[in-house]
């Protein structure tokens, strides 16, 4: 009989990591929260940075898992793991021979930032509304109107002890680079300025792609946060930065912000990880055993994680670690129960 | 009698303000000059300049408030540049700063 592995989350990196069990004859188990597969994925326009719609990986990645007739669960939740299964929120247990963390992020929630008016202003919204505009109905002011100048912020949610959010969230510079170039897209006349603390371009192709919008599509770079927005009358949106580059305070007045959101520690992690006796990063992450070798193991064996449920990750890194967990799951498993 | 001045003023404000800057100079530099934005605020040029070590010459100020339409002063700042070519030499963007120095000076001439 196959060993089975219940992997809690059936985002990318849960679906990836069921793929790759199952093509090593492990029988693969999604417990999911939500009513369908594709996690935060889904709704999502297109990737960088490359521009490759995001369903195209997504579709064929849920169709791969439906082929392969892996066992999903729907709008089931996870309370508790263990090495030997899971508890679900109905008090039913799946046992299993190992667990798989593939529970992700929780998107930061702009309207802790109250400073820049996400939720009080009509033409302030975040990297995530940008991409369900584009993948909807299209992207206009909350009028219907063109946008004529835009403002884009990063950072929003990362790096700021003052909600508690010290790490860097990795994704959003890229896409803040992505979203400009979308935007000038279709917006051809717009004044469009990306507001950065540090530009970090950790991956293949990113640099090039920035340089692309600076210098191809006009995108003005300004190094500095945003202090504040404040409606005007006429419901443009007012604000004010610092220009560290020429050193001094800067304003204007732009008709939309997109708040470039970060990635955040789900909150149920702690109460998991404490049940289960698993350690968690500062950050609220869970932590693995090391960055190196240990990279997608917890400090319980039998359980172990992929994607970015232990920190932010791309698409793109989510799906290569959830074949590296699958590996290290078939290892586990030989080593435990082949003796 | 007239109020004499007492040397008390209304201080213009510091702040760039990018709604009444006229921007037009600046994107005719950009437009001439696109790579221009690729500009990485390293501070190579600065760090390189013959004039910057022996003035406050700082070029690296002085074409990122022009982009931002901030052109007063900026003529005759640049004078102080001997077109020794030495940025161009480091820009790690490959930007023609040496060029860019005249680019400027031929766009704000009559500021």
């Amino acid at each position: 009989m196959a060993y089975r592995v219940v992997i809690v989350g059936g985002g990318a990196a849960g679906m990836q990591t069921a793929l790759e069990l199952k093509s090593r004859g492990i029988e693969p188990v999604i417990v999911e929260r939500d009513i369908e597969l594709g996690g935060k994925v889904r709704g999502w326009h297109k990737l960088f940075p490359t521009f490759v719609p995001a369903s195209d990986v997504l579709f064929p990645l849920a169709q791969r898992v439906k082929a392969a007739r892996v066992r999903c669960f729907y709008g089931q939740e996870v309370t508790d793991i263990a090495s030997d299964g899971v508890t679900l929120r109905s008090g039913e247990r799946i046992p299993a021979d190992a667990v798989v963390m593939a529970t992700g992020f929780t998107l930061f929630d702009a309207h802790r930032k109250q400073e820049y008016g996400y939720g009080l202003y009509d033409n302030v919204i975040t990297s995530v509304d940008l991409e369900r505009m584009m993948n909807g109905g299209g992207v206009t002011l909350a009028d219907g109107t063109k946008p004529q100048r835009i403002a884009i912020l990063h950072c929003v949610g990362s790096r700021d002890e003052k909600v508690g959010q010290r790490h860097c969230s990795k994704v959003c510079c890229i896409t803040g680079v992505k979203q400009a170039i979308e935007l000038r897209e279709m917006f051809p006349d717009a004044d469009i300025f990306n507001f950065y603390m540090d530009i970090r371009m950790f991956g293949p192709g990113y640099e090039e792609l920035y340089r692309e919008a600076q210098e191809k599509y006009n995108i003005h770079f300004v190094r500095g946060r945003i202090s504040e927005a404040a409606e005007t009358i006429d419901k443009r949106i007012q604000i004010k930065a610092e220009d560290t580059l020429t050193g001094r305070p800067l304003r204007m007045t732009i008709d939309m912000l997109v708040l470039l959101v970060g990635m955040s520690a789900n909150y149920e992690n702690e109460g998991i990880a404490q049940r289960a006796g698993l350690e968690l990063a500062p950050n609220g992450y869970f932590k693995t055993v090391d960055n190196f070798l240990g990279a997608v193991s917890s400090n319980r064996r039998g359980i172990f994680y992929a994607g970015a449920v232990t920190g932010a990750k791309s698409l793109a890194d989510t799906l290569a670690e959830a074949s590296l967990t699958a590996s290290a799951v078939d290892d586990y498993l030989k080593e435990v129960f082949n003796k | 009698m007239a109020i004499l001045n007492f040397g008390y003023a209304i201080s213009r404000p510091r702040a760039i303000d990018v709604d009444n800057n006229d921007l037009r100079k600046s994107n005719d530099i950009i437009a001439e000059m696109p790579e221009l934005q690729a500009c990485i605020g390293c501070g190579s040029c600065t760090a390189s300049c013959t004039a910057a070590a022996i003035t406050d010459f700082n070029f690296r100020k002085l074409h990122t408030a022009v982009r931002r339409g901030e052109y007063k002063g900026v003529y005759d700042e640049l004078s102080k540049c001997m077109l020794c070519g030495k940025c161009r030499l480091v820009c790690p963007r490959g930007i023609n700063t040496r060029g860019l120095v005249m680019l400027i000076k031929r766009k704000l001439g009559d500021f």
